[in-house]
């Protein structure tokens, strides 16, 4: 369903919810959202409703600390945090005035635990400036806030990713309902939050790191050998650090107690050296290779004699050690910590991941630059936690279709799933299939076919025609960047681009640099593999499933209300009428047989007979009763059951 | 009719147009049919005139191809090669392929100057009408027609602001044209020398391109840079979206030229609105949304205490009001009544019969009518007839009686009201149509005047010989038509008097113009 009918203010009234999204913009009209709502409650009750709805983001977000913003740079803007808030710095400046705190930290570290935040709701902005009040760090007062709140709002890392869930999110009452908007590429977010790559950077730096560290252990050591021996002693003890201030401090999880070998500082790190050592032997490849974590792990123990069991607390280990040192800037040894919860993760989970090394570059295979990726493959491991920990799990969007395919590759047992169509009081969108051009020449996207000449001149017609006749804005998505490139730059040849731009101006997307990868085809093979083997869902069928989600991503945006209309063009032969049950319902219902397999000609004629009946006027009366009730139409039997009627269960 | 220097490009034998056989021929600039028996063409289309070539479905029997002109027309040739429909088709794609290279090139010689005269037509039904009544009957040329309308398509094309600085057009365009043009030539060129003069024009845009990126974005839905909650380190960061790059530098460059292109288009689309009413705009955005914003920090979260909000902090405002108008949904709304404008009559009889001459300071309001009515009527009503004591000569009696009957000098009003029933609709239309063709005329005829040069002496000579020609081809049959209604008024009795005194203008020049070639 398109933005602005309703989906969003659904699910809003449980006793505490976690509501996360996917971006800062999306963030945020949910905390509108929830502000209207309560101005609403407080209106007809009379009083102010006893709720808190609270909205958290990264510190880049949230801070007001100028000196920690100087900074723009989100990674920049953590590191310098967490130089003035952790807490043996804290303990420093009580030693030593002289030694910087953030006054806003201390702040709220003093006053603002106890006084709970009124109630009300809390946007990122209005956290800021109830903390410039104050004098509260407003990300601290969030992370605080959100245990008492009844409602939280943030991204969906902070449950996902088992890096950061494990500081903000892991207090979190068992009762809450979590919601997932927006989750039509849930699987994808999951995957990326539990995977990492290792490039021939990180390895230097890693060892600079590493470097570093020993020296300054040595320092340490002659300074106060005592504290080095503590340490020891209280890995020994297999005691894990009960950290007080856990909120300011990062660190992976593990029950067991840290192996032997590296305990001791000084083994630790000739430990990291040696697998590191034994990393840079495997980045020298010739060819791309990809591998099991097993095999990977028993090519590690042969060669450098390297076990699975320590590999796993490395993450651990390295942070109890970042502490004792009393090491403040994370992010100078952000590439060491990488290799450390590259090893924890690749010696936890043997199953459903895979790693890919790379030789270069597929721009220029002359140069050398190896790469590491330890790739996810089952969206289900990150989610799983949460499945287990949470009553209630709620994953929704406007375009989860076709929806059969998300308990399987989340593997969950849905209790109830649901997909709605959508009452428009006139038909506001006009979904198409254009296949052939006015030469009979097939309209396609296939592969053999896409740079025939014929074909791009035909997707070039089509445009011109279209942007003929739609009197607003036309967006064009292609199947990828490359492919668009080269199309504009034959439609330029060709003379397309200066006929379009008789009648539009012409936006076309550039990108930032991003990163090209070999890898991609050798994942998409082995994330296919895994998928039928694991889940049987066949390799046909997750294709089609992944093709069909981000065309319905793409036209989904076509409307932002239901005052609104929209053409939809699916420009493709291989866009079968067949499969119109894989898009979304709401928009499968538009799409009649008649509206199949046209040519740009009849496209043409049928995009001007629509337009002209979108620029009737329309009023706030046509919608009455049909698309928009008044409350006691809500409240009539027979709405009810018509309401009823649409839902369409699964 | 051929000539025989044409070059000719593809000659397919057995193709039928209008169900019998001949030859296609595909020449250097157009392509012709010819019939089997003939040899001179009975087909021939300009590539020039065609708009669009279509073929059938393969789903159909007959292979055909079809060729649509830019007027409308179409021409459709079936390939009947008798040795089977893949040479049939095979005959098709041949001519298909070559049109299709041909076409592009043809196209671009079509002069934009008759997509702007068929959009004007279509788009004014008078000057149609107009186009038919003159062009088509052939009263006068085309050329004739548009020259007149010159200052139409014109104004269409430029803008009617005016120049600032008093450069000469003729100048200015010759400049740009050549400027562009240089411009267009360079711009594919990646690497560009030193030496170049263009060096500087493509350093400066590179610079408003980079000055446009490192323009912040107020809105905070459309900051792509934003838009990511920074969770995921980089490193962190899986292989699920395909993402790689092209390397190609010509594509790259010709993408950031056009989005460089409508970047400049757009920019200069805004600066044209006031400057100030926008910079007001914006000033009120933000005063409104602070104004809200205040009320609702203490009404809503009540212990807030009111604060002034400094210039620095007028963004995450307008974020919220960003956010706010994307929430709300104005069909939920409550419904906004349309503050309409209230009529306030002073004095009604203005409003009904328009404004009087203040001279004529003698002013009857509604009391003085309503009075002198009542008036009347009491009058009349105490009125005795005493037709005894008339003493009118029976002479006098039949004449008033006479004009007071229809038709008659009192009844005057009462016939013409009926003009518009007593006319037929067809007819009155007709009339307009005449009417506006004879206008048109006319204004040709007489911008002739004075006749300074030898064209307009020339012109003025071709007019007069048209207006006679159109009297005797349009208005004669029409009064003769009109005769036959027989009705009271002269309906083209203006008409008339116009030509002659057009004629008379005519006959004064040219009587005086011999006089003095004399």
């Amino acid at each position: 369903m398109p933005s602005g009918t309703g989906k969003t203010a659904h699910p809003l009234d449980v006793t505490k919810l976690i509501y996360c999204s996917r971006t800062v913009p999306e963030l945020e009209k949910v905390i509108e959202e929830m502000r209207n709502l309560m101005k609403y409650y407080e209106k007809e009750l009379g009083e102010q409703p006893q709720f808190l709805g609270v909205a958290l983001s990264s510190r880049k977000n949230m801070c007001i600390n100028q000196e920690v913003l100087k900074d723009r740079d989100g990674k920049a803007v953590d590191a310098q945090c967490h130089k003035l808030t952790a807490s043996f710095v804290r303990a420093q400046h009580k030693r030593d005035p002289l030694i910087p705190v953030c006054e806003f930290y201390e702040e709220f570290d003093a006053h603002g635990r106890e006084v709970p935040l009124p109630f009300g709701i809390y946007s990122l902005d209005d956290l800021k400036d109830y903390g410039r009040e104050r004098g509260y760090c407003p990300y601290f007062l969030a992370r605080h806030a959100i245990m008492q709140a009844h409602a939280v709002v943030y991204s969906y890392y902070y449950l996902l990713d088992p890096k950061i869930a494990e500081q903000v999110s892991k207090e979190l009452s068992k009762k809450s309902v979590v919601v997932f908007d927006e989750a039509h590429n849930i699987d994808n977010v999951c995957i990326e939050s539990m995977s990492c790559k290792i490039t021939r950077r990180t390895i230097d730096r890693c060892s600079q790191n590493l470097d570093d560290l020993s020296k300054h252990i040595k320092k340490v050591k002659d300074i106060d050998t005592d504290k080095m021996r503590d340490e020891y002693q209280r890995m020994v003890q297999g005691l894990r650090d009960a950290s007080i201030a856990r909120e300011t401090d990062t660190l992976l999880a593990n029950p067991e107690a840290v192996p032997g070998n590296i305990r001791n500082a000084e083994h630790f790190l000739s430990f990291m050296k040696r697998f590191l050592e034994y990393l840079k032997t495997r980045l020298r490849i010739q060819h791309v290779v990809s591998e099991s974590p097993p095999s990977f792990l028993r090519d590690c123990s042969q060669k450098v004699c390297i076990e699975r069991k320590p590999l796993r607390f490395c993450a651990e280990r390295l942070h109890s050690l970042m502490r004792t040192l009393e090491l403040t800037d994370l992010k100078d040894y952000s590439a060491l910590s990488l290799v450390a919860n590259f090893a924890t993760l690749v010696s936890t989970y043997t199953k459903g991941f895979m790693l890919i090394m790379e030789p270069f570059d597929d721009r220029t295979p002359t140069i050398s630059n190896p790469v590491l990726h330890l790739s996810c493959l089952d969206a289900s491991i990150a989610v799983k936690p949460i499945f287990n920990r949470f009553q209630t799990l709620v994953v929704t969007s406007g375009t989860l279709s076709p929806l059969e395919m998300y308990p399987k590759i989340l593997d969950f047992h849905p209790v109830t799933m649901a997909t709605f169509t959508m009452t428009l009081a006139r038909p506001c969108i006009c979904p198409m299939v254009v296949s052939k051009g006015n030469d009979q020449v097939a309209i396609t996207s296939k592969f053999e076919t896409r740079e025939d000449i014929a074909v791009i001149r035909n997707y070039g017609n089509l445009l011109v025609e279209m942007a003929s006749i739609v009197p607003d804005g036309i967006v064009c998505f292609f199947t990828s960047y490359i492919y668009m490139e080269t199309i504009a730059a034959s439609w330029y040849e060709q003379g397309i681009l200066d006929q379009v731009q008789k009648n539009k101006l012409l936006f076309i997307e550039t990108q930032d640099a991003a990163e090209t990868s070999l890898a991609l085809l050798n994942y998409q093979k082995a994330r296919l593999e895994y998928l039928r083997d694991n889940y049987q869902i066949r390799e046909n069928d997750f294709l089609t499933f992944d093709a069909m989600r981000h065309a319905a991503q793409c036209v989904g945006r076509a409307l932002r209300g239901k005052t609104d209309y929209g053409i939809m063009v699916f420009a493709d032969k291989v866009f079968p009428c067949g499969q119109a049950g894989k898009i979304p319902r709401w928009i499968q219902e538009h799409l009649t047989d008649g509206l199949c397999n046209l040519s740009i000609d009849e496209a043409v004629q049928v995009a001007k007979h629509f337009l002209r009946k979108m620029a009737q006027p329309f009023s706030r009366k046509d919608q009455l009763g049909l698309s928009l009730l008044t409350l006691e139409q809500l409240q009539s039997e027979e709405t009810q059951k018509k309401i009823e009627s649409k839902i369409q269960h699964v | 009719m051929s000539k025989s220097s044409e070059e000719v490009l593809l000659v397919i034998k057995h193709v039928r147009y209008k169900k019998t056989e001949g030859t296609l021929y595909m020449m250097g600039e157009r392509m012709a049919w010819m019939l089997e028996s003939k040899n001179v063409f009975s087909v021939s289309h300009l590539y020039a005139d065609i708009k669009v070539q279509k073929i059938s479905p393969d789903s159909k029997d007959k292979v055909q191809l079809q060729v649509v002109m830019h007027d409308g027309g179409a021409s459709t040739f079936q390939f009947a090669n008798p040795k089977g429909r893949t040479a049939q088709q095979e005959d098709r794609e041949s001519v298909k392929e070559l049109l299709q290279q041909l076409l592009p090139q043809f196209r671009r010689k079509v002069s934009s100057e008759l997509e702007v005269k068929n959009k004007l037509l279509q788009e004014d039904p008078e000057l149609f009408q107009l186009y038919k009544d003159l062009v088509v009957s052939q009263v006068i040329t085309a050329e004739e027609f548009w020259a007149s309308k010159a200052h139409k398509f014109g104004s269409s094309n430029k803008n009617d602001v005016k120049q600032n600085i008093g450069v000469s057009p003729a100048f200015l365009s010759e400049f740009w044209t050549r400027f562009f043009q240089s411009h267009y030539f360079h711009r594919d060129r990646v690497a560009i020398t030193n030496k170049d003069i263009f060096s500087e024009c493509a350093k400066h845009d590179e610079e408003e391109i980079k000055q446009e990126i490192s323009q912040k974005v107020t809105n905070p839905l459309v900051d792509l840079t934003e838009i990511k909650d920074a969770a995921v380190d980089e490193d962190y960061r899986g292989i699920t979206e395909d993402n790689r790059v092209s390397t190609n530098i010509m594509n790259q460059s010709l993408i950031r030229r056009f989005n460089h292109h409508s970047t400049m288009v757009l920019r200069t689309c805004q600066s044209e609105l006031p400057a100030k009413s926008s910079e007001n705009g914006m000033a009120n955005e933000v005063e409104i949304a602070k104004g809200s914003i205040l009320k609702e920090s203490v009404t809503e979260n009540g212990r807030i205490p009111k604060r002034t909000i400094g210039v620095s902090e007028k963004e995450p405002v307008l974020k919220k009001t960003h956010y706010q108008s994307v929430v709300e949904l104005e069909d939920l709304g409550r419904e906004r009544a349309v503050p309409a404008v209230s009529l306030r009559l002073d004095r009604m009889e203005r409003y009904l019969h328009g404004p009087t001459p203040a001279s004529a300071s003698r002013y009857t309001s509604t009391e003085d009518a309503m009075a002198a009515l009542h008036n009347i009527t009491e009058q009349i009503s105490s009125w005795r007839d005493s037709l005894t004591a008339v003493s009118v000569s029976a002479h006098h009696s039949l004449g008033v009686l006479g004009e007071l009957s229809p038709g008659g000098a009192l009844m005057h009003g009462t016939t013409q009201q009926q003009l518009q029933h007593m006319v037929s609709k067809e007819m009155q239309k007709e009339l307009k149509h005449n009417y506006s063709a004879l206008c048109e005329l006319l204004r040709h005829f007489w911008s002739c005047f004075p006749t300074t040069t030898k064209f307009l002496e020339d012109k003025v000579v071709k007019m007069r010989t048209t207006l006679e020609r159109f009297q005797s081809a349009k208005l004669f049959p029409l009064k003769e038509q009109l005769s036959h209604h027989h009705l009271s008024v002269d309906l083209i009795g203006h008409m008339e008097e116009m030509l002659s005194g057009a004629f008379n203008k005519f006959d004064q020049w040219q009587a005086r113009r011999m006089s003095r070639k004399t």
